[in-house]
């Protein structure tokens, strides 16, 4: 390879680069930050190393994953990209809470709305009734008339 | 305070320490108080913070030994020292926060950074941020081995994923309660119990779909008023 097409690690190593150059198809020389972020934080021959040991196929990907570590690493020393793993943790535990809330109110609806279809159905079947119901609760003492309110049913209708 | 009289005479008068030239530089170079010498070791305090990597001198006096800086390195080298076979000096970078207890830590560590670059990253932290650097290194380094091609990328984009669903999952629990909070929804009869996965079973065909992902709403409001039963009308 000539002197005028180096990869952008071959640059920065300042060596020539062989035409079965590992690096030069994941560092080209119009990006030569890509490779010294990664250099500064693996080394040349670590980041050799790791990716002599893929697969062909999957060598893209690690260099382009190494490049996000790196680049995250400088931006944050302490935490690197670990700390975007801690701050996604964060916002799942916040979303859980959230759509628990949520669901807890969805429940309240629908067991409002639930009790009030069965009071309606109750007071429907009430007005087909010619006469006082039978079928209310035995020790009531009283017929039942539409004008009196509903007695408190505690145990459905036996022959229910 | 500075030691009075001559150094050298002072020194004379105590038994040979292998950290004699040292301790000459300090005594001379920073303001230094020392009390109670004796004859065995002495333990100086820098009060102005400038002590020598590796100057660790003792006292046999109970009252200055809780004042004493880090030992000089008689006890077992730290995990670093031992992977890279060398002496573990009282200075050692790595020491703190690779204990000889966790082999495996920095053999990982070492494996995908480097014991150089390591050194360079931690050199340029302040020394309360260390431990939480090596802590993060040291989750990167065993994500990269256990996943050669992603590492910490392929847990971040999980996570990622886990966010866009509860996300989802949240905006359509949210559009679901503002659909029953304005009574859109008809009510449903005790025998069409349904789970409280309303999102789906609404489908795509409501007209007040609502899509506002932060939403937060107020406590649901009271249902309207029964027809009432008080009064017999049906």
């Amino acid at each position: 390879m000539s002197y005028s097409t180096r990869c952008a690690a071959c640059k920065s190593l300042r060596r020539r680069c062989p035409q079965d150059c590992i690096l030069a198809p994941y560092f080209p020389s119009n990006d030569p930050q890509r490779f010294a972020s990664v250099q500064k934080i693996f080394g040349a021959s670590n980041t050799t190393k790791i990716l002599q040991q893929l697969p062909v196929h999957q060598r893209a990907e690690a260099a382009d994953c190494m490049s996000f570590e790196a680049a995250s690493r400088i931006q944050d020393p302490v935490y690197g990209c670990v700390g975007i793993i801690s701050q996604l943790h964060q916002q799942i535990l916040t979303t859980q809470h959230e759509l628990a809330m949520t669901q807890a109110q969805l429940a309240f609806h629908y067991a409002q709305q639930e009790t009030q279809q069965e009071r309606r159905i109750m007071t429907q079947s009430q007005v087909q009734y010619d006469g006082p119901s039978s079928w209310f609760d035995p020790n009531q003492k009283e017929p039942f008339y539409l004008d009196q309110p509903l007695p408190d049913f505690h145990q459905p209708p036996g022959f229910l | 305070m500075i030691i009075s009289g001559h150094a050298s005479t002072t020194i004379s008068t105590i038994k040979i320490h292998p950290l004699w030239p040292t301790l000459t530089r300090i005594l001379k170079s920073s303001s230094i108080s020392i009390s109670n010498l004796k004859k065995n070791q002495v333990t100086v305090l820098d009060r102005a913070q400038t002590r020598e990597k590796g100057a660790t001198l003792f006292f046999s006096d109970q009252e200055a030994l809780s004042q004493t800086v880090k030992m000089a390195s008689s006890s077992s080298p730290c995990a670093a020292c031992k992977f890279l076979r060398r002496k573990c000096m009282s200075g050692c970078v790595f020491a703190p926060y690779f204990p000889p207890e966790e082999p495996q830590k920095f053999a990982n560590v070492h494996k995908i950074f480097g014991a150089s670059n390591v050194t360079k990253l931690l050199n340029e932290l302040p020394p309360h941020q260390r431990e939480d650097a090596v802590s993060s290194l040291a989750y990167e380094a065993e994500a990269r081995i256990k996943d050669p091609v992603y590492g910490c990328v392929g847990v971040i984009s999980v996570l990622q994923r886990r966010v866009q669903k509860l996300q989802k999952e949240l905006d359509d629990a949210n559009a679901d309660l503002i659909r029953y909070a304005c009574n859109e929804i008809p009510g449903v009869l005790p025998t069409q119990r349904r789970s409280l996965d309303f999102g789906r079973r609404m489908g795509d065909g409501g007209s007040s779909f609502y899509q506002a992902s932060d939403l937060s709403l107020p406590y649901p409001p009271p249902p309207p008023p029964w027809p009432d039963n008080k009064d017999g009308s049906s």
